[in-house]
């Protein structure tokens, strides 16, 4: 295969990573919706473990945009 | 792409101190001109009167919502942090907003310098810095237990250690990086979408209709989004620097 062509593909398939990271987030705030709106009065108080979840969940997806960004104009 | 390019600005190409280039460019312009917002921002609001106007709520709103993120994730120690994370906040806070200006239509292009590692890389460091400073400084050599989490199976005690410290030492970098890739991301999806807008519109009529007006009305979309993210990174830069000192302060 050719090199340029195998850099394509591989950004591509890094970018199946950001989707993935999508899914987390979502999950993340899904289950917080889910359990506050069954105890609306512990919810406030979780709110920073909310963002530490959405922030690592978001991580991982952005690490997966690095990736492909990398692949394209660096590699 | 052009608005992620730095440009010396007035003629300091060459401007040097023992080899290296400290050219005054467009990024520095822009922390500049974030730096000079932020001061406007707190002059009117620190009148400390009783009865706060509208200004000085606003000033306070912010500065009561970072004492809080202190207080409830670092104890009653976190006061003393307020300073420099409130300072942290606003300034990515305002970086990031001013860098979504739609300044362009009167010819002046805003920069964001959020969305470059090195800026990022060096707000991430302090964070750092000062997580090692105060561990250091007032755990002394005990701060290293700060790799054996409580509890731990003795012939576990390497392996946890080199994960633990591996886990420490990646903070700078997921701290800087998370920032950068944000406002990177944001800045790209939409300068693509205006692509389209603009390609389609080029290609005639019946195009920029269908392709064209969607491809606009998904960018008000997602700048209001942006919006969003500018503030979500702050935050969360904020609430991770304070949980990090947090490590330092109290061990676990």
């Amino acid at each position: 295969m050719d090199a340029e062509a195998a850099k394509l593909i591989g950004a591509g398939l890094a970018a199946i990573g950001a989707g993935m990271a999508a899914l987390g987030v979502g999950n993340v705030f899904g289950s917080f919706l889910e359990s506050a709106l069954r105890n609306p009065s512990a919810a406030d108080g979780q709110q920073g473990r909310l963002f530490i979840g959405f922030a690592a969940a978001e991580l991982l997806g952005l690490l997966a945009f690095v990736v492909s960004m990398i692949l394209i104009f660096v590699a | 792409m052009h608005q992620f390019a730095i440009e010396p600005l007035f003629g300091t190409d060459h401007l040097a101190i023992g080899g290296y280039n400290i050219a005054f460019t467009n990024s520095a312009l822009w922390m500049v001109a974030t730096v000079v917002v932020l001061w406007i921002f707190m002059l009117g609001g620190m009148k400390r009167e009783l009865v706060p106007g509208r200004w000085q709520a606003a000033v306070e709103t912010m500065t009561g919502f970072i004492s809080n993120l202190l207080t409830a994730n670092v104890g009653p120690e976190g006061k003393r942090y307020v300073p420099y994370v409130f300072s942290l906040f606003m300034f990515i806070l305002l970086a990031n907003l001013l860098g979504l200006l739609p300044l362009g239509l009167v010819g002046l292009h805003p920069f964001t310098f959020t969305s470059h590692f090195t800026a990022t890389g060096v707000l991430a460091i302090m964070s750092f810095a000062i997580v090692l400073i105060v561990g250091f400084y007032k755990h002394k050599l005990h701060f290293f237990s700060l790799f054996v989490p409580h509890g731990t199976p003795v012939p576990m005690i390497p392996f946890i250690f080199l994960i633990e410290l591996v886990s420490f030492m990646v903070r700078p970098f997921s701290l800087g990086l998370r920032l950068f890739v944000a406002m990177t991301a944001g800045h790209v999806l939409l300068k693509v979408l205006a692509g389209f807008v603009i390609n389609s519109t080029n290609a005639g009529a019946g195009f920029g209709l269908t392709v064209g007006l969607s491809s606009f009305a998904l960018m008000i979309g997602i700048s209001a989004l942006e919006m969003l993210v500018a503030v979500i990174q702050a935050y969360v830069f904020a609430l991770l620097t304070s949980l990090y000192i947090n490590d330092a302060v109290n061990l676990h």
